[in-house]
C-alpha cells in the first residue's frame, strides 16, 4: 500500500507499532506466490490474488525479488479425495488457470519420486510458485521511502478523530496528521477501526499456523509445493520448499482469542512431522531446523473484509490472511481505485527510485561469494559481517535479533545460533532495544585462558 | 597463512581446526606429506576447546591437563611447527566428487582441489528448534556451546538466571561457565531417574548451589521476548513452573556434517555422521572422516587418537598402499536393535592382504545388560556380554583371526543384542 501510493504520487506515511515491520502476522506466512486457482470464484481476494501475482512477475527482477518456479501438486490421498479433484479443476479452469490438470498417481510420482506411493492422484498446477514472505513486503516499503514515504516504528495508534478535512492521529510517538487514513492493522485490524471509526464490519479470529522447517538437505527430495486437497475448515498442510533452500511442512490452523501469542506445542510439532513423513517418506532422515507459528488474522467472513468510508475518508484493509503475500500488489490497486472514487488524483512519481538490495535468496549471487565480505559469521545461512553491519544500518535498520533475522537469515539455520551466538552478540551491542547479552565485567573474571 | 598463499591444489585439505582435524594435520606432516592445509570458517584455530574454559584437556596427548582455551592453543601451535598451513575465515561451502572444495573467504568465492579431503567438522548441541520444544521465541534460549563461546570469547552473558536442561558432561561444563560469568542457574533440568554423566558430578550441582531435578521434563518455556519461566512435569504427572531468565539446551550432540548430508557422501541415519569403512573413509574414497563428525561425541584426547590413525591411514592412501582404493568392496553392518544407538565404522572394506584388527564403536539408547552378537548369514561370529549405560563409549574389538573369518565369509554382518532377563 505504501509503495502503491507513493508511486501514484501521494505523499505516505506509515505507522508500525512494532520495533520493526512485517513484525505481526506476516512472518509466519507461508511464503507461496499463489495463481488463485483455488480462490472463491469472483471475489475481491481471487481479484486481488490475480492482479498481485502478475505484477510480482512483472516487478520482480528490477527489485530483485526472489522467485521459485516450483509448481504445485493438490494431492489426493484417498478416493474420496480423488473424486473431489475434478471439482477442483473445473474451478482452476473457471478461474483462469488453464494450465492446470489432473494427473494420475504414476504421472504424480514421476513428476516427484520422493512422494509416498500410496498418493492416488494429484492435480498439476504449473504456475504456483514459492516467494520469501520476507523480503518482498521489505522491499516494497524500501520503495516506498526511497520515492518519498515516510515511515514510524514503535508507533502505536492510540485515537484519533476526523476533523472535516483531515485525520488528526495521536500515537505513543505523537501526532500524526493525514487526509486519509488506510487500515492496515492486520491482526489489530477489527480494533483500529473501532479505535478510529467506532465500528468494525469483521471482527478478527486469529487462527494460529505452526510450521516445521527442515535442514537443507530435504530440498533435494521435492521440487513442487505439495498441497492437500483442501476442507470447509483449511487449506490444510502443506510441503513445499523455501526461497532459502529449507522445506517447510505446514501450518496447523488452531482457533484462539490471543492476537499475539505465536507459540509453538510440541504435540502439534510431532503431529505436523508425522504429516510430513507420510507425505514425504524421505523426511524422516533429515534433522528439523526450526520451528515457527504466525497468526492469521481471519474472520468470520470467508473473502478479504475491504471498505471505503467516504464521509470519513477512510479505508478498512481487514481479514487480509495467507494469500496477503500473493495478493499484496493487487489490493495496493484495488485500494488505490477506491482512493480514487473519492475523488483524489496526484501526478505519479516521474523518475522511480529502485532501492538497491543484498538477496538472500539461496538462488541468488549471495554476498560470500563476493570480495569484501568481511567473512562468513553465521556458518549455516553462510551470512557475512558485511550484509550484518548494512541489516543494521540502512534505510530501515534491524532494531531487535528478529528483525535481523528476517533481514539476514542469522542463526536462522540448523545450529540455530550454537556457533554464532557469541559474535553476534559483539555485533549487536548497543542496536537492540532488548541486547542479545551484557558485558561481563571484567574485574570479576578469572582468566581461564593461562592455565 | 594469508588468504594469496591458498593454493588451488594441495595433497590433503582438512576441514575443521578441532582436536581431529589438527591431529590428522600435524601426523600426517610428520609422515612427510607435503601439502597439508587445514580449513578453518572462523578467525581462529582449535575448535570447540577454544571455549571450553574447564580442564580436563590434553592427558592422552601431552601427558599434563589443560583448561580447555590452553589446549587448543597447544595444539594449534603443534600444528604450525610441524609446518601444517592452516588458513583462518575459510569456509567450505560445498564440495563435489573427487576432492574438488567450494570456498567462500573474505575475498570472496574460490576453489581448491585437494587429493585428499578430511571432514573434521566435530559436533554441535540440539538446539531448541529441533527438540520441539512448546512455546514462543523469546530472547535468553540457547545451547551450551554458545553459551560458552558468549563468555569465554565475547565476554558477555545473555542472562543471569537460565534453567539447564540435561546431565551430560557438557551441563556440568555449563554450570562451571555460569560460574566464571556470575550467572547463578535456578536448577538443572533431567528427564531420566539419574544423571547422564558419571554419577559422582551429581553432587556438583549441589556443591555449586543449583537445585538438581530429576524425573522431570520440560514442557514450555514461558515469555514473549525475553525469557521469563519455564514449566516442568515430573514422574508422577506434576506440573510446577518456575522464574528464570534463560533456558541453556545441553548436549543431545549432533554430528556437524551438513556438508556430507548436501553433498554427495553417504549419511549413516544412526549417527548421522557419514558412513565410513575402517580406515574412515566415506563412501567417496577420496574423502576421510575422523572426530566428533563420525559421531556424538567423544572427548577431545579420543578425537585427537582417531586423527592420528586417519592421518596413517590417508598416508597409506596417498601411497596406494590401502587396499581396496581402486574398486570399494566392502561388508555392511547393520544395527538390529533398538538398544544400540549407533555402530561406527558402518562398513568394513575388504582386504586380501595386511589385514588387521578392528574396533567398532557402539553407544547404547538406554541403560542395558545382555549379549553383544555379531553375525552373517552363516552364523554367529563374534559376541559379548555388556553392562552399559547411554552415553558411553563401548569399544568392540574384532581380532585379526575374526576380521579375517568375516572377510572370506564375505557376508553382510548384523549386530544384535540379547536383553538378560532382569
Amino acid at each position: 500500500m505504501a509503495r502503491q501510493f507513493t508511486l501514484e504520487g501521494a505523499s505516505v506515511l506509515a505507522l508500525e507499532k512494532g520495533t520493526d515491520i512485517l513484525d505481526g502476522a506476516s512472518k509466519g506466512n507461508s511464503a507461496i506466490l499463489h495463481t488463485g486457482f483455488d480462490a472463491p470464484t469472483d471475489s475481491v481476494e481471487h481479484a486481488c490474488i490475480v492482479a498481485g501475482y502478475q505484477e510480482y512477475l512483472d516487478i520482480r527482477t528490477k527489485l530483485k525479488l526472489p522467485l521459485l518456479e516450483t509448481g504445485a501438486l493438490v494431492t489426493a490421498w484417498n478416493q474420496s479425495e480423488e473424486n473431489l479433484l475434478t471439482g477442483i479443476l473445473e474451478k482452476a479452469h473457471i478461474n483462469g488457470v488453464a494450465d492446470a490438470k489432473i494427473l494420475s498417481a504414476k504421472a504424480t510420482r514421476s513428476l516427484e519420486p520422493e512422494l509416498s506411493s500410496s498418493v492416488n492422484a494429484s492435480i498439476h498446477v504449473p504456475r504456483e510458485y514459492v516467494i520469501d514472505p520476507w523480503t518482498a513486503p521489505f522491499v516494497y516499503m524500501l520503495q516506498a521511502l526511497e520515492n518519498g514515504a515516510q515511515l514510524l516504528r514503535n508507533a502505536e495508534v492510540l485515537g484519533g478523530e476526523y476533523e472535516g478535512d483531515a485525520w488528526k492521529i495521536k500515537t505513543s510517538q505523537g501526532i500524526a496528521k493525514g487526509k486519509i487514513v488506510i487500515n492496515c492493522a492486520g491482526l489489530y485490524g477489527d480494533k483500529l477501526d473501532e479505535i478510529l471509526i467506532g465500528k468494525s464490519s469483521f471482527e478478527i479470529r486469529p487462527r494460529k499456523g505452526q510450521f516445521l522447517v527442515y535442514d537443507k538437505a530435504a530440498s533435494q527430495l521435492i521440487d513442487s509445493i505439495i498441497l492437500p486437497v483442501p476442507n470447509e475448515i483449511t487449506k490444510g498442510v502443506v510441503v513445499c520448499r523455501t526461497a532459502f533452500g529449507n522445506v517447510l511442512v505446514g501450518p496447523t490452523a488452531e482457533e484462539q482469542k490471543s492476537r499475539d501469542d505465536a507459540s509453538v506445542t510440541e504435540n502439534e510439532l510431532l503431529a505436523l512431522k508425522a504429516k510430513g513423513e507420510e507425505i514425504i517418506p524421505a523426511l524422516a532422515d533429515v534433522p528439523i531446523t526450526a520451528t515457527y507459528a504466525g497468526i492469521r488474522p481471519a474472520t468470520q467472513f470467508k473473502d478479504y473484509c475491504i471498505e471505503a468510508f467516504d464521509d470519513k475518508q477512510y479505508i478498512s484493509v481487514g481479514g487480509i490472511r495467507s494469500t496477503g503475500l500473493s495478493g499484496a500488489l493487487g489490493i495496493a490497486h484495488h485500494v488505490f481505485k477506491q482512493y480514487q472514487a473519492f475523488g483524489k488524483s496526484h501526478a505519479p512519481v516521474s523518475s522511480i527510485a529502485y532501492p538497491i538490495v543484498t538477496p538472500i535468496a539461496q538462488d541468488e549471487k549471495r554476498d560470500w561469494e563476493k570480495a569484501g565480505n568481511e567473512g562468513i559469521v553465521c556458518h549455516c545461512e553462510l551470512v557475512t559481517q558485511r550484509e550484518i553491519k548494512q541489516a543494521l544500518a540502512g534505510e530501515i535498520p534491524a532494531g531487535s535479533l528478529e528483525g535481523l533475522k528476517r533481514r539476514t537469515r542469522v542463526t536462522m539455520g540448523r545450529c540455530q545460533g550454537f556457533y554464532c551466538s557469541a559474535k553476534l552478540s559483539e555485533l549487536t551491542q548497543g542496536c537492540f532495544k532488548q541486547p542479545l547479552a551484557k558485558a561481563i565485567k571484567k574485574s570479576s573474571i578469572k582468566k581461564a585462558d593461562d592455565k | 597463512m594469508t588468504k594469496s598463499a591458498l593454493p588451488t591444489h594441495c595433497d590433503v585439505a582438512i576441514i575443521g581446526s578441532g582436536p581431529a582435524g589438527l591431529a590428522t594435520a600435524t601426523e600426517l606432516k610428520r609422515l612427510g606429506i607435503a601439502d597439508v592445509i587445514v580449513l578453518e570458517r572462523n578467525s581462529e584455530a582449535g575448535g570447540n576447546p577454544r571455549h571450553c574454559g574447564h580442564s580436563p584437556f590434553g592427558m592422552r596427548e601431552f601427558k599434563r591437563v589443560y583448561f580447555g582455551p590452553k589446549y587448543a592453543k597447544t595444539l594449534v601451535a603443534k600444528a604450525i611447527e610441524s609446518g601444517v598451513g592452516i588458513a583462518l575465515n575459510t569456509t567450505v561451502t560445498s564440495f563435489e566428487k573427487g576432492g574438488l572444495l567450494n570456498l567462500s573467504t573474505k575475498q570472496g568465492a574460490t576453489q581448491l582441489k585437494a587429493k585428499i579431503v578430511v571432514l573434521s567438522t566435530g559436533i554441535r548441541e540440539n538446539p531448541r528448534s529441533a527438540r520441539l520444544v512448546t512455546g514462543q521465541r523469546p530472547l535468553g534460549i540457547m545451547t551450551a556451546g554458545a553459551l560458552q563461546s558468549m563468555v569465554y570469547l565475547s565476554d558477555n552473558k545473555p542472562f543471569e538466571n537460565p534453567v539447564i536442561i540435561g546431565s551430560e558432561l557438557v551441563s556440568f561444563s555449563a554450570i562451571a561457565t555460569c560460574r566464571h560469568a556470575k550467572i547463578k542457574p535456578v536448577a538443572m533440568i533431567e528427564e531420566n531417574a539419574r544423571s547422564t554423566a558419571w554419577s559422582f558430578l551429581r553432587l556438583y550441582p549441589k556443591l555449586q548451589g543449583v537445585r538438581f531435578l530429576s524425573n522431570t521434563r520440560l514442557v514450555k518455556i514461558h515469555g514473549k521476548e525475553r525469557v521469563t519461566g519455564v514449566s516442568v512435569i515430573d514422574a508422577s504427572g506434576e506440573k510446577k513452573q518456575f522464574s528464570c531468565d534463560g533456558v541453556i539446551f545441553t548436549g543431545q550432540f549432533v554430528p556437524e556434517a551438513s556438508l556430507a548430508r548436501m553433498g554427495h557422501l553417504e549419511i549413516d541415519s544412526k549417527s548421522n555422521g557419514p558412513a565410513v569403512d575402517q580406515f574412515g573413509r566415506c563412501s567417496d574414497p577420496a574423502y576421510f572422516a575422523t572426530g566428533n563428525v563420525l559421531r556424538p561425541v567423544e572427548t577431545a584426547g579420543w578425537c585427537w587418537k582417531e586423527g592420528v590413525e586417519t592421518a596413517r591411514n590417508i598416508a597409506d592412501s596417498l601411497s596406494d598402499e590401502l587396499v581396496g582404493n581402486e574398486k570399494q568392496t566392502s561388508i555392511s553392518i547393520k544395527i538390529e536393535s533398538s538398544i544400540i544407538k549407533y555402530c561406527v565404522p558402518q562398513r568394513i572394506a575388504m582386504q586380501s592382504s595386511d589385514i588387521q584388527a578392528i574396533q567398532l564403536q557402539i553407544r547404547l539408547t538406554k541403560p542395558a545388560k545382555g549379549r553383544l552378537v555379531i553375525s552373517s548369514n552363516s552364523g554367529e561370529i563374534w559376541s559379548k556380554r555388556i553392562s552399559g549405560l547411554p552415553e558411553r563409549r563401548i569399544l568392540l574389538s574384532l581380532s585379526k583371526e575374526t576380521v579375517e573369518s568375516i572377510m572370506v565369509k564375505g557376508e553382510d554382518l548384523v549386530i544384535e543384542f540379547e536383553s538378560f532377563k532382569q
